[in-house]
């Protein structure tokens, strides 16, 4: 256990017991809700977990750099950027896969754009987003987020 | 209605531990196939696995505790009266309350913005519940260091900001020619 670990449990802990003293009924109702969505997303954690185990046992670091490494230069980050827009998993779940590329050889350009990306553009909930705020908002500020995007990866590179 | 829901509830969880089954058995083989794998690949997924467990049970139960404390109510009494920089920040952090997935923010975002707040706040408010929950933080935290996560975030921070300005000149610019057009 390291001190985050220890940190982020004794936070919610006082949350907890704040929260209990101020309304039972309402801290019951949190409780419940917390369990239901734990349960809900323990499966797709296992997945993660299991592919970065295979991922690190397998695919080894010089190929994982060839694509998402310092060598792999504006398009290998465009093409990190792109996957996280599309893809639609958990931003709780992509740290830890983004963890694990980094281990193995990714850059922190690449990891960054993926984060970002990931969770600030959704395509999946693109023609909802359409529906409620119109297609000019929606489509700008989704376009928009990747752009801004690769350029925080690029600022996150050249500083860390 | 309540009945469809808890069967398309049923399906969900019947697909997520089907994908567990498939991704173990993919595994399984992979090892019996690469014996000298089984370590790294064990100890590897073993490691990210009990980093998972020790936050994931915190991070679900403070998720819990702002969806039921802060409701929709709040969110709208306070967002939408706001403007200026206070405005900016107030948005940041109401988005930044763990209080729901993305999707429930969009109907939020469209009532407040009928009801003529300004499109900057809103947006920063939709980015802001997009990416800067504070677990989410918390997680980035502990699995890539304090440096990257404080980092990417006051970068996300700016970076929203200027974006939600831009998009409001973008669309009162817009309205403005076509109300020009329309009056031609």
């Amino acid at each position: 256990m390291n001190s985050t670990t220890i940190f982020i449990n004794i936070f919610t802990m006082s949350c907890l017991i704040f929260a209990f003293i101020k309304d039972r009924a309402k801290t019951k109702r949190s409780l419940i809700l917390a369990v239901k969505s734990f349960f809900r997303i323990i499966p797709t954690v296992l997945i993660i977990i299991i592919l970065i185990g295979l991922l690190l046992g397998f695919v080894p670091s010089s190929e994982i750099s060839k694509i998402v490494g310092e060598q792999s230069g504006v398009g290998g980050v465009i093409l990190v950027a792109l996957f996280g827009a599309i893809l639609h998993i958990p931003a709780l779940i992509s740290f830890p896969l983004a963890a694990s590329l980094l281990k193995s050889g990714a850059s922190i350009v690449a990891v960054a754009a993926f984060i970002t990306t990931l969770t600030m553009i959704g395509t999946v909930t693109l023609p909802l987003e359409i529906k409620e705020l119109g297609k000019k908002i929606a489509l700008l500020r989704n376009g928009i987020s990747f752009i801004i995007a690769i350029i925080i990866a690029f600022i996150m590179g050249a500083i860390l | 209605m309540r009945k469809d829901m808890k069967e398309k509830q049923k399906k969900v969880i019947l697909r997520d531990w089907g994908l567990v089954s498939i991704t173990l058995i993919i595994m399984i083989t992979l090892l019996s196939v690469f014996p000298e794998k089984q370590e790294v690949v064990i100890t590897t997924s073993w490691k990210f696995f009990i980093e998972m467990i020790w936050i994931l049970p915190a991070v679900m139960v403070l998720m819990g505790l702002f969806a039921v404390w802060v409701s929709k109510e709040t969110i709208v009494k306070y967002l939408g009266k706001t403007s200026g920089i206070r405005g900016i920040f107030l948005a940041i952090f109401l988005g930044a309350l763990p209080t729901g997935p993305l999707y429930v923010a969009f109907p939020i975002a469209a009532g407040l913005i009928k009801k003529g707040a300004r499109i900057s706040n809103i947006l920063i408010f939709l980015s802001a519940w997009a990416c800067i929950k504070i677990p989410q933080e918390m997680v980035e935290l502990q699995f890539l260091g304090a440096k990257f996560m404080a980092l990417r975030l006051v970068l996300t921070i700016v970076f929203v900001i200027i974006m939600g300005v831009f998009i409001e000149q973008v669309i009162e610019w817009s309205d403005k020619k076509t109300v020009k057009n329309a009056e031609l």
